[in-house]
């Protein structure tokens, strides 16, 4: 077993959570001095700084919320001079404004830090090449990979999305080992080295995949891993916590350690606010404890999970995420009943007939069709057979999601495919 | 005897499809020699015997197609009132459930092609009959 920060990784929780309160305390202390807008919401839960002496104490601190951030927009948040701010990123896959996330000189090796210590956890060594094919600019995600991998010594390609022609030359040409990915795009190459001809288990040296900055269920995982001969570790983060690296798997691929030195974590019902026990799933709330240049008390991430209870075989002190089941922004009401788009997912991959990509649509009133690619080997000619599967998803989903879709079967490769971040649902109700 | 192939490609059901895809197979220079269409709401096979089954499937293959073999039975019928009916007749007797079925008349020679689950054991059954199974050579020669 190897550790990139083997003390810290293993470290008792008894010392871990009086780590945690000290820091919480500094930050606290820190923001109430800094961060005009923190001292207002402060006092508006009538708490002082003095008031945090345990980490229990962290329930009377306010929640910042994904609302606080665009309202404080460009640098209502900052907590250092400006002049000292080292980058800015900026949060993906939203609408309307933007959130600004800045980091400070700190900020952007420690969260190099944290990526070494998650690559290091899945086996990374700096033999390895790794092509990173996350978008590089103001998303976090590529970025702090490339300087997590770079710490560990590995060649980094900065490839960046798209162009598949390219991604598989490097591969080919520079022997790329581990390759940083979305799911979406992760599942569209393998297709693309199929119909090139490329077998990656052949003609490749990959190795394995970190995937994530779309949440995915298990049996795309195992899709991902047969298609292409690899290892796939899930991985957690987010923009307003320094960008991927928060959260990672280690061998064993049971959960996402999360740096808990770090990030202090709690799980709440997403109604009321009030926290959930360890097992529970509920909405992930993150205190980053040692971000310098815009630290964030209580943030709702509004991503939902639960923690892992217990230790893991591998060693580490650090609680572990359950995979994230949805983010509470995804969650269709298609005919007053609640669905996450990873639960159709969920029952479409686990039929070997069906292909890697669908289409969730909504239209008219609350008419849900979801389009579903056949896989190259389900077609057998028949048309009946076809017809036949299209009721059995129809079944499937109707006892998952409660609610029953309209299903088209379509030929593999027709339905649009994104190289980014995938646009799975497509919502055009009048309503 | 060795099996007469159809080839089978998925299309969504759609205007102009048909016609991407007798493209694709003329420019490769595959001959049609019968089609036939089934269709369910959206979904739709088109089926076509062509002289050149191989490279109609890889021509297709590589357009991005979904295409796949089907292995289907050509029974000679008599091209005379009460034909059809003996070969229907004897499928029945013999309890062979047809899944699809097709016919045609070329040069005073008529055919039926039958669909059937295991084709095997229904060209076993059928060659103990009267009946006359025809080869892929022999039927992109009549």
């Amino acid at each position: 077993m190897t550790y990139w920060d083997q003390k810290t990784e293993t470290i008792e929780r008894a010392a871990l959570e009086a780590l945690q309160l000290k820091r919480l305390q500094a930050i606290v202390r820190r923001v109430a001095r800094k961060v005009p807008f923190y001292q207002r919401k402060l006092a508006d839960c009538g708490v002082q700084p003095r008031d945090i002496r345990s980490l229990a104490d962290l329930r009377r601190l306010p929640f910042t919320t994904n609302t606080d951030l665009r309202d404080t927009y460009p640098t209502g948040l900052l907590a250092i001079p400006s002049e000292d701010v080292l980058r800015l990123h900026t949060s993906s896959g939203t609408t309307g404004k933007p959130k600004a996330l800045f980091f400070s000189r700190r900020d952007v090796d420690n969260a190099a830090e944290l990526m070494a210590r998650c690559l290091v956890m899945t086996g990374v060594t700096h033999r390895d090449v790794l092509q990173n094919m996350m978008t590089y600019g103001l998303f976090t995600g590529a970025l702090v990979m490339h300087y997590g991998a770079e710490k560990v010594g590995c060649l980094v390609i900065p490839a960046g999305p798209g162009n598949s022609e390219k991604q598989l030359l490097l591969m080919q040409d520079f022997r790329t080992t581990v390759i940083h990915v979305t799911p979406s795009y992760a599942l569209y190459l393998a297709d693309f080295m199929e119909k090139k001809g490329v077998d990656p288990r052949r003609d490749l040296a990959l190795r394995k995949a970190f995937v994530g900055a779309e949440s995915y269920t298990e049996e795309t995982r195992r899709k991902i891993e047969q298609a292409l001969g690899i290892d796939v570790y899930n991985s957690y983060g987010l923009s307003e916590m320094n960008g991927p690296g928060i959260a990672f798997e280690c061998e064993h691929k049971c959960g996402m350690h999360i740096w808990e030195d770090n990030f202090l974590i709690e799980i709440i019902d997403p109604r009321t606010g009030e926290p959930l026990p360890d097992g529970q799933t509920g909405e992930l709330v993150l205190t980053a404890l040692c971000r310098e240049a815009m630290p964030l008390l209580r943030y709702r991430t509004r991503d939902i999970t639960s923690i892992i209870p217990g230790p893991c075989s591998c060693g580490r002190t650090h609680r572990r995420l359950h995979r994230m089941t949805g983010r509470s922004d995804d969650m269709l009401i298609v005919r007053g009943v609640n669905i996450y788009p990873q639960q159709i997912e969920r029952v479409l991959m686990s039929l070997p007939s069906v292909g890697r990509n669908y289409q969730i649509v909504l239209e008219g009133l609350d008419e849900m069709t979801i389009n579903v690619e056949l896989a190259e080997a389900g077609f057998d000619g028949h048309v009946e057979h076809l017809t036949r599967l299209q009721s059995e998803i129809v079944d499937r989903l109707r006892a998952e999601i409660l609610t029953k879709p309209k299903v088209h079967l379509v030929p593999p490769g027709t339905l649009p495919v994104s190289e980014g971040k995938a646009k799975r649902v497509i919502d055009n109700r009048s309503l | 005897m060795s099996a007469v192939n159809l080839i089978a490609v998925f299309a969504e059901n759609q205007l102009g499809q048909m016609g991407r895809i007798t493209q694709v197979l003329a420019d490769a220079g595959v001959n049609i020699r019968w089609v036939t269409i089934a269709t369910n709401e959206r979904l739709g096979v088109i089926k076509f015997l062509v002289d050149k089954c191989d490279l109609a499937y890889e021509s297709l293959h590589q357009k991005g197609w979904t295409a796949s073999l089907v292995e289907v039975l050509a029974i000679e019928v008599e091209d005379k009132p009460g034909g059809l009916h003996t070969v229907a007749d004897c499928l029945a007797r013999n309890k062979i459930n047809v899944e699809n079925s097709s016919g045609f008349v070329s040069n005073n020679r008529a055919v039926l092609l039958i669909e059937v689950q295991d084709v095997a054991a229904a060209r076993q059954i059928l060659t103990k009959q009267t009946l006359r199974l025809l080869s892929q050579e022999e039927i992109l020669t009549l």
